[in-house]
């Protein structure tokens, strides 16, 4: 009898091709879509983004933030600035704004680490608010009214509109894809082990000689540096800023929670099947303006209510499901044993 | 022998209620001691301590000859220090062989292919290799308590520290369990036991230790220590007198 570990199960395999499949029918969507439905699936990826590392910081670090709109906007404010003051190319800038929002958010977490709960999250607010009011101080960059990005700055992606629209499209996609990519591949690390141990027992794992302290900053830092450049993006297709705007608790961090927590907290494939839920709701729903937000908060509370982890968490228990191979399963092959 | 934990002069209290006054003892590299005390006595939060889990006010303790009052929990793992928790903690959606895996590969810090070997010994150890793809979250309350012992196992410890894993067993698991913990500590383990299950801890330990209120009341051979007065009134409420 011998014993191994495998960690891909057959279904998880056919979610990866199936995925594969996918992506290459959603690469070519500036050759089979509108222009409004190009947009659209942009913002769905943007979004879908925002709640994978939200998820990640949240669900498994444990670090409940409900400032993740600091990063946002600090991502959309750099891109504008880089681009009109530094001459930098829009890519450039959004790139750099990540690093930038790395940088400051190592001291930002030595300060909002010391709340623990509730008191880390209000933290979190007061320092996205900290962030907004002193970008609308910031009269270069129009102060609370905001601006638009210049011209020259839009023609230097690409000459056309349809040119333009087709890369800031491509960029979304490109950067959903690696921000799913990299945090699987960090979850599935040794480090991601431990991180996914922390989600569970906090106690047990530093009583198992993980360094809680360090993991937990090392996800805020990750996590903030990539929704700066996710900010970048969202800015990029929108074109225009303003201080409310960019920093806004509703747009980048109610509906981002909102769709983690309807699709799965602490789970890979919670913030996918999240994301379409919302976007289903909000495209049949828009149109019935407070209605839909009623709407949205009930649909929390329900599922709060009935499904705590989620309606990925009810299929995976109804079915020992997983899309993204992350487990270790334990395989005897027994040799021809008599029944 | 030389001494693996020293511990002295440790003092702790939350404010009017003293977990620790005082208390000082050795536990030489390679012995088995078992802890006495009744409920509130004292005794999961000398663990705390131990392990890093709880700050002490005062005092000192030294694994090694190294002092590790100040050093965090996971720095004591990753020297020889693991523990079973007597509320168990376990990783609750993660499968019985990753939280295994976590102690082999954070507190061990064995490369990959070693650590899934050694968290497969340890399943086996322990008893629990035919649930090792279950999820913890869905294991009863006696595989939790075992899953807490594998995990610590898996962390490779000098110094492991049981914290009553033989509450609610019957006769027949209890017996596997004192022959589990017979095999770790014949391979050279060195362990500290709370028990309530005295039949258990004096199959196993070599010395026991009688705390109450925070302070050590005896200390000594298992047998001498159960016979003497001082405990049977203290420990089993029988009055010294009567």
């Amino acid at each position: 009898m011998s014993t191994r570990i495998a960690r891909s199960t057959p279904g998880a395999r056919a979610a990866m091709v199936i995925a594969a499949l996918g992506l290459i029918v959603l690469a070519a969507a500036p050759w089979w879509a509108g222009r409004a439905d190009m947009r659209l699936l942009g913002e769905i990826y943007l979004y879908l983004s925002l709640a994978v590392l939200w998820n990640l910081m949240a669900g498994y670090a444990g670090l409940v933030s409900v400032g993740q709109q600091a990063y946002v906007g600090f991502g959309g404010y750099m891109l504008f600035a880089l681009t009109m003051f530094a001459g930098l190319h829009p890519i450039l800038a959004i790139l750099l704004g990540g690093v930038l929002a790395a940088a400051i958010s190592v001291p930002i977490a030595a300060l909002i680490f010391r709340l623990k709960g509730a008191y880390f999250a209000i933290g979190t607010w007061v320092m996205a608010e900290v962030f907004r009011l002193s970008f609308a101080q910031a009269s270069s960059l129009g102060g609370g009214s905001g601006s638009s990005l210049p011209v020259d700055v839009v023609r230097s992606l690409a000459d056309s509109r349809s040119g333009r629209e087709a890369l800031s499209y491509w960029l979304a996609l490109g950067a959903a894809v690696t921000v799913m990519a990299c945090v699987y591949l960090f979850l599935r690390s040794r480090r991601g082990l431990a991180l996914t141990a922390i989600r569970d027992s906090e106690v047990a794992a530093a009583g198992l000689g993980i360094n809680i302290w360090r993991t937990k900053l090392e996800v805020y830092v990750v996590t903030s540096a990539f929704t700066a450049i996710i900010g970048g993006l969202i800015f990029l297709q929108k074109l225009r800023i303003s201080p409310d705007a960019a920093f806004s608790v509703n747009d980048w961090t109610a509906f981002v929670i909102f769709i983690v927590v309807i699709g799965g907290i602490g789970t890979l494939e919670g913030p996918i099947i999240g994301t379409i839920l919302f976007f289903l709701l909000r495209e049949t729903l828009a149109d019935l303006g407070t209605i839909y937000l009623i709407v949205l908060g009930l649909v929390a509370i329900v599922i709060m209510l009935k499904a705590p982890k989620g309606v990925w968490g009810l299929i995976r228990s109804r079915f020992d499901l997983e899309l993204f191979p992350l487990s270790y399963r334990v395989r005897t092959d027994a040799p021809d044993k008599g029944a | 022998m030389s001494a693996l934990l020293s511990v002295s002069e440790l003092q702790k209290s939350f404010g009017a209620v003293v977990v620790a006054d005082a208390s000082s003892f050795d536990v030489a590299q390679g012995e088995a001691v078992g802890i006495l005390g009744p409920n509130g006595a004292g005794k999961t939060s000398l663990f705390n301590l131990i392990t890093g889990s709880l700050r002490p006010d005062g005092g000192a303790i030294r694994f090694e000859g190294r002092d590790i009052t100040s050093a965090s929990a996971a720095a004591r793992c990753k020297m020889g220090v693991a523990r079973s928790f007597q509320i168990p903690q376990p990783f609750v959606g993660m499968t019985v062989f990753e939280n295994a895996l976590v102690g082999a590969t954070q507190g061990a810090g064995l490369p990959a292919a070693e650590a899934e070997a050694h968290a497969l010994d340890v399943l086996h150890e322990t008893g629990l290799f035919a649930k090792a793809n279950m999820r913890a979250g869905s294991l009863s309350l006696l595989e939790r308590k075992r899953l807490e012992l594998a995990r610590a196992l898996a962390a490779k410890p000098k110094l492991l520290l049981l914290d009553e894993i033989a509450g609610g067993l019957t006769d027949a698991e209890c017996g596997a369990l004192i022959d589990t913990i017979k095999r770790i500590h014949a391979k050279g383990t060195t362990i500290i036991w709370i028990e309530h299950v005295v039949h258990a801890l004096m199959a196993v330990v070599e010395r026991l230790i009688v705390i109450d209120f925070g302070r050590k009341i005896a200390e000594g051979e298992p047998k001498a220590i159960m016979e003497s007065a001082e405990v049977k009134e203290i420990y089993l409420g029988i009055a010294a007198d009567g």
